[in-house]
């Protein structure tokens, strides 16, 4: 298996407070990652350390690395629409832009391509929406705005969204907290016919959900990636007591 | 912090313990019942053993509602998987009970064959053996689970004993003794069986103490672990 994302004694501080503290952690490639614990661990920390998106937040300083594909995106000529474009994110809320599905679908295209063909941009729509499994039921309302489509097809457009640039990881923070137990299932369905052709890792509250689609796991807490490991062994056999506190429900 | 299943695990644990102490009872009786050649004793093993089954079910429902409503991780899921599977063990267990009580009824009216002396001691490890077994359970004792699986050789060694003997003292000699010796035969491989049953249970203790599964890998324990 290959490595696809690796941090070496990753610490991040937001200010004075340290978030992230002396992370190492090894990420491989076509699987899905969960990561893990209570608010404030610094789960969604790390997961936006993976394409910088916490560079947006003022007083944020890094040290320590993580290396996609062995090339460390903490460098500061690391092009962060680049990283962005092969790092995508998916969040809580499913936040299409006010436009039409099609629209929303080639808008990183029409970003990131220096002229675009209509052609080519049909075909981006239909692979990507046949990449999310929403094609039979939206090739017939491509010009529809996005925002009258359903919670779940809106999560599963943003998907679409972002597999449309062709990134490499998909990075996932509590994508299905605002979903039902059934969209919920069918996004975690989605996800497993995903990690063929991405790396994946998600951010959620619901160990279930942690259990039931991830292959690895990553458990932290204040700040600190206490156990990671097969997510079989985690939630059968975890190694430190912390970890079987918190997945037993005695944590606090 | 205490957890609402808390409660719940500790009724569990009840359960178990008290299926096992039925189970530790019918075996009792049932060499009770041998030894003393005690009729009414053995027909009781029998009818008693309806209680031990309806238990079973119950345990086993408690087990699977648990899983349903819970989605116990860790530790509690590895004490309420364990807790299913030596359920069965205890249930089989007192099901052998059963068998010895049915073995006696068949030759109590006949004259006694031999002083019992290998059975009873053979009853004696056996009965050990279930108690030591499901106070394992109940402590988590991982020394005393493996103290069960070590007593399983002396086991094997008695069963092989009083064999030899029936067959080339009695059967061989005198066939007229065999229906009186095949019945001893059967109760000796009854009370051995019991014995393999709980070494399950210690194996199953293992595993819920220290997640590592060394049914069916004995290397596992010869290394220390």
């Amino acid at each position: 298996m290959r490595q696809k994302i690796i941090t070496k004694n990753l610490n991040l501080w937001y200010g004075s407070f340290q978030a992230l503290k002396n992370v190492n952690s090894k990420i491989e490639a076509n699987r899905i990652t969960a990561i893990i614990g209570p608010s404030g661990c610094g789960k969604s920390t790390l997961l936006r350390v993976f394409n910088r998106m916490n560079d947006l937040i003022e007083g944020v300083r890094t040290d320590g690395e993580v290396l996609i594909d062995d090339t460390n995106i903490l460098n500061s000529q690391t092009d962060l629409v680049v990283l962005r474009k092969k790092v995508g994110m998916v969040f809580q809320r499913p936040n299409p832009f006010p436009l039409s599905i099609y629209e929303n679908i080639v808008f990183g295209e029409k970003i990131h391509a220096d002229h675009v063909i209509r052609d080519k941009l049909d075909e981006i729509v239909e692979t990507s929406l046949k990449g999310v499994l929403l094609w039979d039921e939206l090739k017939d309302k491509l010009n529809e705005p996005a925002l009258r489509l359903s919670l779940e097809q809106k999560q599963r457009l943003c998907i679409a969204r972002l597999i449309a640039v062709k990134p490499d990881v998909l990075l996932m923070d509590e994508p299905c907290s605002t979903l039902d137990p059934q969209a919920t299932a069918r996004v975690e369905e989605l996800m497993r016919e995903l990690k063929n052709r991405y790396t994946i890792i998600i951010v959620t509250h619901n160990m279930q959900q942690a259990a039931r689609v991830s292959d690895d796991t990553g458990f932290m807490l204040l700040g600190e990636l206490i156990e990671f490991g097969k997510t079989q062994e985690i939630f059968t056999a975890p190694h430190d007591k912390r970890t079987e506190d918190y997945i037993t429900g005695r944590y606090g | 912090m205490e957890r609402h299943v808390d409660q719940e695990l500790k009724e569990l644990n009840k359960d178990i313990l008290k299926m096992g102490a039925l189970a530790e009872e019918a075996i009792y009786k049932s060499i009770e019942a041998l030894k003393n050649r005690d009729k009414e004793m053995a027909k009781s093993i029998i009818d008693n053993d309806a209680n031990i089954d309806k238990l079973e079910l119950d345990v086993d429902e408690k087990c699977i509602d648990l899983i349903a409503r819970y989605q116990p991780m860790a530790k509690d899921l590895r004490f309420i998987t364990t807790g299913m599977k030596i359920n069965a063990e205890l249930e089989r267990i007192a099901d052998i009970a059963v068998d010895i009580a049915q073995r006696t009824l068949e030759i109590v009216d006949k004259p006694l064959l031999k002083p019992l002396i290998d059975i009873p001691k053979l009853a004696a490890v056996a009965q050990n053996m279930v108690k030591m077994s499901i106070d394992a359970f109940v402590k988590g004792d991982i020394a005393l689970a493996k103290k069960v699986l070590s007593s399983d050789s002396e086991a094997d060694q008695l069963r092989d004993v009083i064999q030899k003997e029936l067959i080339e003292d009695y059967m061989v000699k005198d066939g007229t003794t065999a229906p009186r010796a095949v019945q001893l035969l059967l109760i000796a491989r009854f009370l051995e069986r019991i014995c393999d049953h709980t070494t399950n249970i210690a194996e199953d203790v293992i595993y819920m103490v220290q997640a590592e599964v060394v049914r069916h890998h004995p290397e596992k324990l010869q290394n220390g672990k």
